[in-house]
């Protein structure tokens, strides 16, 4: 594979499966807050 | 006769997975791939994950916020947004009827070959065997030729799993075989993937996909290719998310499940282009030939090529090709269900029935209709009709959502409140401008694009006559019938909204206040 390829897959992995972990992270943080409130 | 109360997921991760099985289908395997492939490689990316955020994710909030607010089927939603907006829920349905109708076809090949798999059925062509020894298929477009059993006999039983499912109805049926079926697909699929890309010249097919084509950025149709394939790949208006939306509880993260469903979608697109692209490579490696000689999709991608590829495997071919082919099965079945469901919950709502009763009115009559596809001269059927289905019925019922909710009725500000009262993530003033400008824009543009070449090019060798007939004609008869139904009267009591969104509605603008 070219150097500008991996680059690539490496920049489209980040953009696509991060933005699935941030949102999954984002979602879990959230119900922990509010399950947090509900019992404080 | 009192409305019986409306069922509820189980829990949010049992509505994301349908969400997800409802979007993860067929084509995010044979079509994702090619598409990047031809719309500048690695260099797709950009706008792929551009058209994402402003218009895969907020087209999913803005469906989920409808389902939710609303709660009810796509008609029932729509009626009790605006009194004249219900057509458009009928549209959908109308639109979901017919996919489901060739759709059920497509899933009872992967079980078939499925089972082929096992001992390499299609031997030393594959071309051959499915086109002639598997669908007999007529050599005149528009024959019927008479039903091939081979296809009916997985018919059936794709038709049964399917009722099965509903039948059990939201919690113990849909969410309870996406629970199965979602996580059984990915790691089926992870393992696959990562046999292809160990592969010899695997690297060769992923440099292919990857390389990218930075001039292509420049290229207007590069980008109306990302929105298309982010509008096609989502299950966004043809009512599913309308429709799921309506079985959540009262308090739930609309535009986080959004955010999920749509990067848990991409995502798989994402593995999906590795894999098919590592596999690609490898043929090619092995024929001494191109990569570009080798790229395929759709049918021709899963039925001939892939075949092709897993008889050419170092060893666990019938594995290999029965861990694919059963991945496409659970695609397809996930998507499937989600599809029937739209048109069941929409009949349900109107006729005042119970799940069990709209699931045998409904699905029944749909399984024999989609034996039309199950005749030698099916696959061309389904072939033009697909293409119409898609290219005219539901970018047009996307561009018709988005326009009418926007721009005629201005309801975007009132959705955009519910959203944001329910909601951990509020939607900013991106969401408003991506759903009044950006996506009518894109999707006007792609529709227009659409019909001059269905105009001028025509679609395939088809004769004109059977274009007519099988592909404007049904996509003139689904807006039509959709108009029609509008007219049926609903019972009063079905009209009336429950009471939590209600009060989720005094509170969030008392909240904006």
């Amino acid at each position: 594979m070219s150097g500008e390829a991996i680059a690539t897959m490496a920049a489209g992995m980040l953009l696509i499966w991060g933005g699935l972990a941030a949102s999954v992270a984002h979602a879990l943080r959230a119900s922990r807050r509010r399950r947090d409130d509900r019992s404080g | 006769m009192s409305q019986p109360a409306r069922e509820q997921w189980g829990t949010r991760a049992g509505f994301l997975l349908a969400a997800i099985g409802s979007a993860i289908g067929l084509g995010n395997i044979w079509r994702f791939p090619a598409v990047a492939y031809d719309n500048g490689g690695g260099a797709f990316f950009l706008p792929y994950v551009f058209a994402l955020l402003t218009a895969g994710i907020p087209l999913l909030a803005l469906e989920y916020a409808i389902g939710h607010r609303f709660r009810g089927s796509a008609p029932l939603a729509f009626r009790r947004l605006h009194a004249r907006a219900e057509w458009l829920g009928w549209w959908q349905i109308a639109i979901s009827l017919v996919i489901a109708s060739y759709y059920a076809v497509i899933v009872a090949w992967a079980g078939s070959y499925t089972v082929f798999a096992a001992t390499e059925a299609w031997a030393d062509d594959p071309e051959d065997f499915f086109f002639g020894s598997y669908l007999q298929q007529t050599a005149e477009a528009g024959a019927l030729g008479g039903l091939v059993p081979a296809v009916v006999v997985p018919l059936v039983a794709v038709w049964a799993v399917v009722l099965i499912v509903l039948l059990r109805g939201v919690r113990r049926g849909i969410e309870l075989a996406n629970r199965i079926m979602i996580p059984t697909l990915v790691i089926t699929f992870l393992v696959l993937v990562v046999r292809a890309v160990s592969l010899p010249g695997a690297a060769g097919g992923l440099d292919a996909f990857f390389r990218p084509d930075f001039a292509g950025l420049f290229d207007p149709a590069v980008w109306v290719a990302a929105y298309g394939q982010i509008f096609f790949s989502l299950s966004i208006a043809f009512a599913i998310m309308i429709t799921y939306a309506s079985y959540l509880p009262r308090r739930t993260d609309l535009t986080g499940s959004g955010m999920i469903a749509g990067f848990a979608n991409a995502s798989f697109e994402l593995l999906a282009g590795i894999g098919v692209f590592a596999a690609l490579g490898f043929m090619a490696a092995t024929q001494g030939i191109a990569v570009d000689e080798v790229v395929a999709d759709g049918i021709g991608l899963a039925f001939v090529v892939f075949p092709e590829i897993l008889s050419t495997f170092p060893a666990l071919q019938g594995l290999f090709g029965v861990l694919f082919f059963g991945s496409l099965l659970l695609a397809g079945l996930s998507s499937l269900i989600s599809i029937v469901q739209t048109v069941v919950a929409a009949v349900g709502d109107k006729l005042g029935w119970p799940q069990r009763r709209a699931v045998l009115v409904t699905g029944l009559p749909l399984a024999a209709a989609s034996l039309l596809y199950a005749t030698r001269g099916g696959v061309a059927y389904l072939d033009v009709v697909d293409y119409f289905i898609n290219g005219f019925g539901i970018a047009a019922a996307g561009l018709v959502e988005v326009v009418l909710i926007a721009w005629v009725l201005r309801t975007l500000d009132r959705l955009r409140r519910h959203a944001d009262g329910v909601s951990d993530m509020r939607l900013g003033w991106w969401w408003t401008i991506a759903l009044g400008v950006v996506t009518p824009v894109m999707l006007g543009y792609q529709l227009l694009e659409n019909l001059r070449t269905a105009v001028l090019a025509g679609y395939g060798d088809y004769p004109v006559a059977f274009q007519a007939g099988a592909g404007w004609v049904v996509a003139a008869a689904v807006l039509v019938a959709g108009l029609a139904l509008a007219r049926q009267g609903w019972r009063a009591d079905v009209l009336q909204l429950e009471d939590f969104t209600v009060e989720a509605d005094r509170r969030f603008l008392k909240d904006a206040s």
